[in-house]
């Protein structure tokens, strides 16, 4: 036994330290594999991977895939406009019906928070969480995690930075679960409006002055600022938001320490959360990431696939 | 069952004299070092496949080194689907272009065969060598592929229920080969 038995990866929080470290240690294995000619180990062959989409997505559905397929697994790609969820459809007929089609792995991303958990308990498939609703994105802490560890070694007793919108975002969430069960020092800060109340709970410190979060800091994560969740007007415009929480390059150099690692979920809308001197520069390891995200969920499908024999 | 010792095979001495034996056939029968290129296989292999470069840079005077690769198998295995529990994969570390070079794959026991079907397998995914060369430091026999070794250090005939243990320094504390079997443990 490695020390994994589950067939589902819904959040790190239902992780414990050792199993984040055993995803994060089988991605360093991982890695090697896309720096080849031959970007494929036959590991996964015969097994059949569904990605369920809900919410548009470019990386960490691009990701999956081609993780899925760098591990010789079959894919199956669903969009939402069009499945026959448009006719009415609920979630757990569709998969129960996807089920039908002897399918080993689903990975869903759903706007409700707790999608993946539900669906985890109708089907015996592994379910893979790739982001439900505010709740948590796994696998993009894991990869945010990853490369910290990658840049700087370990993550204890590290500070870390989240900047934006905290309230509606599962990267925070998820980030902040497994930093903290490494031992590294979480900080948020956003404006009030965006911060969750009681988030302190999470073990985090807060703040609504930027150059404190930046202040330390070895690594700060820039989140997106979600227009498709902000019509409640939660702040006054985006060129104010710009102005007090947008990093920019002249306040990192102000108050940052000069090897700070910047990060970033993506997509950015630069000149809002992130000026494009800071996206582009030499602190900048957005597009390492991205390189990164794929060598971890290799790692989480191995080992969910794993784990998923092991119960039949 | 729990499997105790039940005769050593081989002593430090005589692994290294073994080891320096193989490493002079490789040399002979790839007429010295061009384009040859050692391979360990995890794990003790791959330290196999060190002491091996080591001992053909002293027996043949070169100054440059013959280049060691570390091969992990476990993506490649068959059995995947078949155990209980899922093996911790580590990384591959080949960091030099295998095409064209004469490969000398290192492990320490030649079994089923059926390592070496997932080593040779992940090597063509890697490139394409001039010839593969296979080097085991004990063979033990039953196998069920049509695999064999092109440089052994002993063969050593044994039961299926019996197994051979081969311990080296850099990882056990100790260098040397031990038959397994089940039952009593002569020593105690």
């Amino acid at each position: 036994m490695n020390g994994w038995s589950k067939k589902d990866l819904l959040g790190l929080e239902e992780l414990d330290k050792k199993e984040i470290e055993l995803i994060l240690e089988t991605a360093s294995s991982f890695k090697e594999i896309s720096t080849r000619e031959v970007k494929k180990v036959p590991t996964l062959r015969g097994k059949t991977i569904v990605l369920f989409f809900f919410e548009p997505s470019t990386r960490t559905r691009s990701s999956f895939e081609l993780a899925a397929k760098r591990l010789s697994a079959d894919t199956l790609s669903i969009a939402t406009s069009s499945s026959s969820i448009v006719k009415g459809e609920t979630l757990k007929d569709t998969f129960m019906n996807i089920e039908a089609m002897q399918v080993d792995v689903i990975i869903l991303r759903h706007s409700a928070s707790g999608a993946a958990h539900m669906l985890s308990k109708c089907i015996a498939p592994s379910v893979i969480n790739a982001g439900d609703g505010c709740h948590e994105h796994p696998t993009q802490g894991l990869l945010d995690i990853f490369t910290i560890q990658e840049k700087i070694g370990s993550v204890k007793g590290l500070k870390v930075s989240i900047i934006g919108d905290i309230l509606h975002s599962r990267v925070a969430r998820s980030n902040i679960w497994g930093l903290n069960k490494l031992g590294a020092e979480v900080t948020v800060c956003g404006p009030k409006t965006l911060i969750p109340r009681d988030i302190e709970k999470m073990g985090v410190n807060v703040t609504t002055d930027l150059s404190k979060a930046l202040k330390g800091a070895d690594a700060i994560n820039i989140l997106r600022i979600q227009r498709e969740r902000q019509k409640a007007g939660m702040f006054p415009s985006l060129r104010e938001y710009a102005l007090y929480f947008g990093v920019t390059k002249e306040k990192l150099d102000k108050f940052a320490k000069p090897d700070v690692l910047i990060m970033h979920p993506g997509p950015m809308n630069r000149g809002v959360e992130i000026t494009p001197d800071v996206a582009d520069s030499s602190y900048s390891v957005i597009l390492e990431q991205v390189t990164n995200g794929i060598a971890v969920r290799m790692a989480v499908l191995y080992l969910v696939s794993q784990a998923g024999l092991q119960e039949q | 069952m729990t499997l105790k010792e039940k005769s050593k095979l081989m002593d430090a001495q005589m692994i290294k004299r073994t080891l320096m034996r193989i490493s002079h056939e490789i040399l002979e029968r790839n007429k010295g070092t061009k384009d040859l290129a050692i391979i360990g296989i995890r794990c003790r292999g791959a330290y196999l496949a060190q002491r091996i470069a080591e001992f053909i840079c002293e027996i043949d005077g070169q100054t440059k080194s013959v280049p060691v690769g570390i091969l992990d198998i476990t993506l490649y295995r068959d059995d995947l689907t078949m155990i209980a529990s899922c093996p911790i994969v580590h990384s591959t570390k080949i960091e030099f272009d295998i095409n064209d070079k004469k490969l000398v794959l290192v492990d320490d026991v030649l079994f089923s065969g059926r390592t070496i079907r997932c080593a040779l397998d992940e090597l063509v995914d890697l490139g394409r060598p001039k010839n593969i060369q296979l080097a085991v430091l004990v063979d033990r026999g039953h196998r069920e592929l049509p695999i064999r070794a092109d440089y052994v250090g002993k063969n050593v005939p044994t039961t299926l229920k019996e197994s051979v243990e081969v311990r080296l320094h850099e990882v056990d504390n100790a260098d040397e080969v031990v038959l397994m079997a089940q039952g009593k443990d002569k020593r105690k």
